[in-house]
């Protein structure tokens, strides 16, 4: 079972409403896509540690989430990629050249703020233009050639006729369209995105995501984007990088990171799960000083920690080794009803899913096994 | 109940003296009312009060914002004690302002010895006139650009680098159009406030018909020669302009928040 | 690399995205400058100027007769117009922040008036009230009431031009706090009264304190419509900003730095205490959306 499944409607749609689609400076692969290589990164704020040792390549041409809880790192990872901050230690590679002595401005990296950051007292075409009009002469294109460049981007972010206008004269998703024009005007080898979507609202938020992945399949610039948003790291990326208090947890495509997370940082933080000390011993796993029936995938004896996904459950017949609970609460979710269980006599509680026609009711007794699980054990 | 109290109060206090100046005013007859608004010496005096607080104005726009961002944006020993020194011309009174002023920059006073031996003389004329007005006008522009300034996102500057803006292009297209509406208002303020100041410049400025002569002093001589028509119309020009720049802050504020969707 | 060699980045403390160096540190000396010439020397020399020949001789000036009477009526004056503004400027900034009317704008407007127009105008409307040929003259004059060129008129006079101060101060507090609080405490029962008392005035008393310093600074250091008003009898009708006008004007170059000593000490006082409530209860507790 996939994590989320193509809407091919919906890709159809999206799709038909894409115009530009033979403009010279859109077909696919015309970008020079370049990667990124972070190296043994450290940054401190104020005593703060918001960084420690973290390295990462990022392949040309790939998008790549950079997903966390707040106070992972991911935007001040972000943010030094862009430049706009220095690393205590480390260095960032664009490509073979080392970028960490080059200023924000030579970096020529596209970002796009999760606020917008458009230039209010400027029209959009004003906006968009901003970063060809303060090149240096030298490097400057003609006035005609700027403008047709733009009008040929608002074209392709789906934005035509609305170069006279003002930001606040637009909705939000329209104001990040003009962001990323923006940002794509000055050719940049990498496109970086702040939480693009997390000023929206969800129908928008929705809208944008597929879009998003079809501007990045057309254009292939190398595009990390920062969210705290699992589900769009996994419905979007390549391959996310899923971060926790500052380190790297797991780098790995969408199906491996929700199928195989290595520590439980991951596991807890994308989809749902449950969780319960257990004890290893042998190859087998103890709950409540009772053997559940499974195994214990190799982890040394000694106290560990169990976690399974709600819906990836089975009930146990009677007599079979299994967790075994008590219904304290139950809750309707679309399909499917989740139920909470008392377990190991009431010092522990987890969720699992049950078919919505089963007749558990409060204070039922429930005995089951995950199908699939995760054990990692507790450090010291 | 406390909303009559307030109308009560405000008609006997504002309401009735503004009646009376626009009764005498009516009074006058328009004949009289020109002859007098377009005496040499009463022209003279209107236009040294003007030209004297639109150059203060512009400085205090000038200084007043370099003024506001450094004590926003730059962290440095004695910034606390400037940021409270700078609504003093708020809290003195003219007179003193007035006397500290004329004595610094007379021609044996701290400042206006430096100059007096290059030949230029400060205090007494014109410029003594505008010195004045600087004193008094600068909080105006400081304390109503410097909110704006504390509240300017910098993700839009960080934006504008990272579009390869140098930091002078940054300030220049970014930062200044998007503060340039409060310091439009702040020089309105200050330039108001400047063009009707006495106490901080009758003792500065020489005070010589057609030179050095502001408009208020002239009203002030007229009341004391008892003639109330002349003083009244003077009075009434004055006023009118004061409506006009109220009228012109108001509808700047209208304006910018058509154009960019936000109030000053 | 070797992997395990660290060393610093040598720009790891420089913020990327503002001035260099050398562009903020001349900026800052401009301003200091700037500010020092303008605002800081002239405060010095008053006091510079009053100490010139000793302490023992300026206080000798401060304690004739008539600087005195001058400082006695400037104190008189402030204790009447301050209260009676500061509780006007309570009852509007109240009305403005808290209700829709018609005529709101006008209020404002009206409120700003006094801060806008010079100070010599104001005085002009109250001769033109009071004076001869006018409309209230002759009817407080068969009272016996001298109003013009006496203590009343120069009362009334303060007050006109004190009065939005307060005002002032709180209409921008208080509409940014909103009537939440209020509305909340008059939906568990509370009469208005109470709800100013307990509610309203506790949030904005630090505005409110500071309006009212500037209010008193302003009434005591008024000049241009006092002078106007006053008629100049010394020990009578003669303020302390207009007992130093007097002074200078005689070359008595002493005393009038001394009195206006007096004025300049209350003026620091003024912004200290500002600084001080600043600090401590934070800006927005005390100004609302700037002068």
């Amino acid at each position: 079972m996939g994590i989320i499944e193509t809407d091919s409607a919906a890709a159809a749609a999206v799709d038909k409403a894409l115009p530009g689609f033979g403009s010279a400076l859109f077909r696919s692969g015309s970008v020079d896509a370049v990667g990124v290589r972070i190296e043994r990164v450290r940054k401190t704020f104020e005593r703060f540690p918001a960084l420690h040792d973290v390295s990462l390549d990022i392949r040309p041409g790939e998008l790549i989430a950079l997903l966390g809880p707040s106070g992972s790192g991911k935007t001040t990872l972000l943010r030094l990629i862009a430049g706009l901050d220095f690393p205590n230690e480390g260095a960032v590679y664009f490509g073979d050249e080392d970028a960490s002595h080059k200023t924000v401005q030579e970096r020529n990296v596209g970002f796009v703020f999760q606020h917008y950051a458009l230039f209010r007292h400027m029209t959009v075409m004003e906006n968009v233009t901003f970063g060809l009009r303060v090149r240096r002469r030298s490097v400057r294109p003609p006035k005609a050639e700027i403008r047709k460049r733009a009008l040929e981007l608002l074209d392709f972010v789906q934005l035509a006729g609305l170069e006279k206008r003002y930001p606040n004269q637009l909705s939000g998703g329209q104001r990040q369209r003009v962001a990323l024009a923006r940002a794509l005007a000055i050719e940049p080898r990498v496109l970086l995105l702040d939480e693009p979507f997390g000023a929206l609202d969800a129908q928008v938020r929705k809208g944008l995501r597929r879009w998003l992945r079809e501007v990045h399949d057309r254009t292939g610039h190398t595009t990390v984007f920062v969210t705290h948003d699992q589900e769009e790291a996994l419905e979007l990326a390549d391959r996310v990088v899923v971060m926790s208090q500052g380190r790297i947890e797991q780098v790995g495509g969408p199906d491996e990171v929700y199928d195989h997370p290595n520590s439980p940082a991951v596991f807890s933080f994308i989809g749902e799960s449950s969780r319960l000390p257990v004890i290893a011993a042998g190859n087998r796993l103890d709950f409540a000083d009772r053997p559940i029936g499974l195994d214990a995938q190799q982890v040394r004896d000694g106290a560990a920690v169990l976690f399974f996904r709600p819906h990836d459950v089975e009930f146990a017949e009677p007599g079979e080794q299994a967790i075994v609970g008590t219904v304290v609460g139950s809750r309707r979710t679309e399909g499917t009803r989740q139920i909470e269980l008392e377990v190991g006599g009431a010092k522990h509680r987890v969720d699992i899913e049950i078919p919505v026609g089963h007749p558990a009711t409060t204070r039922s007794r429930i005995a089951f096994r995950p199908r699939r699980w995760k054990v990692y054990p507790v450090p010291g | 109940m406390t909303f009559g109290l307030a109308v009560l109060y405000l008609g006997l206090v504002i309401l009735i003296p503004l009646a009376g100046l626009a009764w005498r005013s009516a009074a006058l007859g328009l004949e009289d009312f020109w002859q007098i608004a377009t005496d040499p010496r009463v022209i003279a005096a209107l236009r040294t009060s003007f030209s004297t607080a639109f150059i203060a104005a512009v400085v205090n726009a000038v200084f007043g914002t370099l003024v506001a961002w450094v004590l926003v944006r730059y962290e440095f020993f004695g910034r606390r004690v400037l940021d409270a020194i700078v609504d003093l011309p708020f809290a003195l009174p003219t007179a003193v302002a007035g006397i500290a002023l004329t004595t610094l920059y007379a021609p044996t006073g701290w400042v206006g010895q430096l100059f007096a031996s290059a030949g230029i003389r400060i205090a007494y004329t014109p410029a003594g006139i505008v010195i004045a007005l600087i004193f008094i006008g600068l909080p105006f522009v400081v304390r109503t650009v410097q909110p704006v300034i504390e509240d300017f996102e910098t993700d839009v500057e960080e934006a504008a680098a990272l579009l390869g803006a140098s930091r002078l292009q940054t300030i220049v297209r970014v930062v200044l159009p998007a503060l340039f509406p409060a310091l439009l208002t702040g020089f309105s303020l200050a330039f108001g406030r400047a063009v009707g100041e006495y106490g901080s410049v009758i003792f500065i400025a020489g005070n010589l018909p057609y030179k050095s002569e502001i408009a208020p002093l002239l009203i002030v001589m007229r009341l004391e020669e008892f003639n109330y028509p002349a003083a009244t119309a003077i009075a009434t020009i004055m006023l009118v302009i004061a409506f006009g720049i109220l009228l012109s802050i108001n509808l700047l504020q209208a304006w910018s928040r058509r154009r960019f969707g936000h109030a000053l | 690399m070797p992997s395990d060699v660290r060393v610093p980045h040598p720009d790891a403390f420089r913020n990327p995205v503002t001035e260099s160096a050398v562009a903020r540190g001349t900026t800052i000396a401009i301003a200091v400058a700037f500010l020092a010439l303008v605002l800081i020397l002239p405060i010095v020399a008053v006091f510079s100027e009053a100490l010139r020949r000793g302490l023992d001789v300026a206080l000798a000036a401060v304690s004739e007769p008539e600087p005195l009477a001058a400082v006695r009526l400037t104190l008189t004056i402030a204790a009447i117009a301050v209260p009676l503004n500061t509780v006007f400027g309570i009852c509007a900034a109240w009305a403005i922040a808290k209700f829709d009317f018609k005529g709101k704008t006008f209020l404002i407007t009206l409120i700003d008036l006094p801060f806008s127009v010079s100070p010599v105008i104001s005085g002009l409307v109250y001769v033109l009230l009071f004076g001869s040929g006018s409309l209230l003259g002759p009817f407080f004059a068969s009272a016996g009431i001298q109003v013009l060129f006496a203590v009343p008129g120069v009362v009334l006079a303060t007050i006109f031009v004190t009065f939005p101060f307060v005002a002032r101060e709180l209409i921008p507090l208080m509409q940014s706090q909103g009537s939440g609080d209020e509305e909340a405490a008059i939906a568990l029962g509370a009469s208005g009264w109470q709800t100013f008392l307990h509610v309203t005035l506790p949030n904005i008393k630090w505005g409110l304190l500071y309006g009212v310093l500037l209010c008193n600074a302003r009434a005591m250091g008024e000049f241009g419509a006092v002078a106007v008003v006053s008629g100049r009898l010394r020990g009578e009708t003669v303020t302390m900003p207009l007992e130093i006008e007097i002074l200078y004007n005689e070359y008595n170059f002493v005393a009038a730095f001394a009195v206006a000593s007096l004025l300049a000490f209350l003026a620091l006082v003024t912004l200290v205490l500002k600084a001080l409530l600043e600090r401590i209860y934070g800006r927005d507790h005390v100004t609302g959306a700037g002068h």
